[in-house]
């Protein structure tokens, strides 16, 4: 943190760059961000092949955009008119790569103390020795990346980038692959070091839960673009985009045509596509008669075996149950209403309900679960 | 049996590859990392003496080692004697005879790395020697040991270019291989069938060491 008359400012990485990328036989990329972060967690989240990588491969300096501007507080890192690009090694960046890229034939210790060799060799020992409890691997100082689990490796890269004490960082899906306790272990680790070192962390996830854990600020990137920043729950809940929704792990896309406005109660109804059911949705600004394209959430969908009554829920859809598949912990349904839907159910609620297909069912959807995504 | 030509031989191949192995690094550095396009050209050159008859590479190099050569000139103005027919005009020639069998395994060792290593070196700020000396090197020790024998086998058992360069001068030039060709021509079979078979057991061991060591070094990294 820096002092300017008597106002604290905080570092604040912004980004303005072009890059285009040609690869034979497919279509032709181009990634274009524009986009302030502020110190805190900011979840890049988007599908893979979105360029949330090469983002980070941007602001890195690994790669070169064609175009534009990257700036940490009001050093260019890189300035396209000013034919200025600073290399890796001055960007006093960390960046924890997905496949970590720890040493194989250094220790824990040499991986960790690796970015210190500018140090004496005191100070670099006391920095080695203050990071390497605080992310809990102190013990293993001595072994090999190979002799290492997962979440142990993890730890060492997250420790081997943040002991450089970086003005920037950039994860790029550090902890995939962790089970959920072992992720928020690490996540309570960064966390804890981020309220010490107030930093620009931009953390590449596409895994739901990890931007529901860490709860910041997310910006949503879709083939090269931002498409949509804002809270969790604005962006990945309602998203507006069939991209976004599916990055989003929406599993209900139904094609359906707008029949009337009811400004009143801010809803709009609409009906289905090769279905002879209608179903209330929050007001957009399709006009009647256009046709939209609905994402619904399989987990916010209810099911009911008898019709249900006296219910707030405005869409109640009779139909057949098809089939019922269990996958992991939930059992997936998938219900014929002239459309098909796809419910996610507990084996639970399976068993209490004797549900089996071929038996009539009702759907009952919230108005608000109910989103028009654009393509 | 003749000593003399094996012992001339063994120099010959040590000196040959360990010099090679210093050529070779930054040269293999530079075909494996460089983006300009034209590279394919060098590498090219470099394969040149793999599909070149020996012949043909001696007689260049003996031209170019010569009196009127421009090698041979240089040597000749700083040492006051000709290079061709003496243990330092067969080095030359053998060091390009040779050159591909150091630079390839390089080349292919450095290729094989994972890239995102050298940028995490990169990133914590190690300058690009820092990132060759503790990175690159370290994990391209079985490229390193196969350039340095396969150099040095191929150096031991030159015929052609050596014929050409280095004529055929007892102690000074007359290799194992010129040797049991002597022997040959003079219907000395038993003498050549001794060399032969001595150079042929000492081939295997050399390359039984450095196989069963390449496999060796590989082991202390277990997969990542």
């Amino acid at each position: 943190m820096v002092a300017v008359a008597g106002k604290v400012t905080l570092p604040m990485l912004s980004v303005a760059i072009r890059k285009e990328f040609h690869v034979a036989g497919s279509p032709r990329f181009l990634l274009d961000v524009k986009e302030t972060f502020a110190p805190g967690f900011t979840v890049l989240f988007g599908p893979s092949g979105a360029g949330k990588s090469t983002l980070l491969d941007c602001i890195a300096g690994l790669l070169r955009p064609d175009d534009g501007v990257i700036k940490l507080n009001d050093e260019p890192f890189f300035d396209s008119a000013l034919h200025l690009s600073l290399p890796p090694q001055r960007r006093r960046t960390a960046y924890v790569f997905q496949s970590l890229a720890l040493f194989p034939h250094l220790s824990v210790e040499e991986n960790v103390a690796y970015g210190l060799s500018a140090l004496p060799s005191a100070e670099r020992r006391e920095r080695v020795n203050r990071i390497l409890p605080a992310f809990h691997i102190e013990p293993l100082r001595v072994r090999k990346p190979g002799e290492l689990s997962g979440g142990e490796k993890q730890r060492v890269a997250l420790a081997r980038s943040l002991v450089t004490q970086p003005e920037l960082l950039l994860l790029d899906e550090p902890l995939t692959g962790l089970d959920g306790a072992l992720r928020h272990a690490i996540l309570q680790d960064l966390r804890a070091w981020n309220t010490a070192s107030r930093i620009p962390i931009l953390y590449v996830t596409h895994n739901r839960e990890e931007v529901d854990a860490i709860g910041e600020r997310v910006v949503a990137l879709i083939n090269g673009r931002v498409q949509e920043s804002g809270a969790p729950r604005a962006v990945l809940d309602a998203p507006r985009s069939i991209a976004l929704a599916q990055a989003a792990g929406f599993e209900n896309f139904l094609d359906a045509h707008v029949v009337e406005h009811r400004p009143a109660d801010g809803v709009m109804r609409v009906a289905l596509s090769g279905a002879n059911c209608e179903l209330e949705i929050p007001l957009g600004a399709e006009p009647p008669g256009a046709a939209v394209q609905v994402a619904i959430r399989a987990g916010d969908i209810l099911l009911a075996t008898e019709a249900p009554r006296a219910l707030s829920a405005r869409n109640i859809l009779p139909g057949t149950l098809e089939s019922l598949e269990p996958r992991g912990s939930l059992v997936v349904a998938q219900v014929d209403v002239g459309a098909r839907f796809t419910v996610h159910l507990t084996p639970g609620a399976v068993r209490s309900l004797r549900l089996t297909t071929g038996l009539r069912v009702w759907l009952v959807l919230k108005t608000h679960s109910c989103h028009v995504v654009l393509p | 049996m003749n000593l003399d030509a094996l012992l001339l031989s063994f120099r010959l191949a040590a000196v040959v590859s360990s010099v090679l192995l210093l050529l070779a690094l930054p040269l293999a550095y530079w075909l494996a990392f460089t983006r300009w396009r034209g590279k394919f050209l060098l590498e090219s050159v470099v394969a040149l003496p793999l599909v070149l008859p020996p012949t043909v590479l001696g007689f260049y190099a003996l031209i170019a080692l010569g009196p009127r050569g421009p090698l041979g000139r240089l040597w000749q103005f700083l040492f006051s004697h000709t290079l061709a027919f003496t243990f330092a005009g067969l080095v030359i020639a053998s060091l390009i005879y040779s050159l591909p069998f150091a630079v390839q395994p390089l080349i292919a060792s450095f290729e094989s790395l994972d890239k995102r290593l050298l940028d995490a070196s990169a990133i914590l700020g190690a300058t690009r020697a820092r990132t060759f000396f503790r990175i690159i090197l370290p994990l391209s020790w079985p490229g390193l040991v196969t350039a340095l024998v396969l150099s040095f086998a191929h150096t031991l058992g030159e015929f052609g270019v050596v014929l050409m360069v280095g004529g055929n001068l007892p102690g000074i030039t007359r290799t194992v291989s010129i040797d049991i060709y002597d022997r040959v021509q003079a219907l000395d079979f038993a003498a050549a069938n001794h060399t032969a078979l001595l150079l042929l057991g000492i081939s295997f061991v050399v390359l039984a060491l450095v196989y069963g060591m390449n496999r060796r070094v590989w082991s202390p990294w277990p997969a990542k």
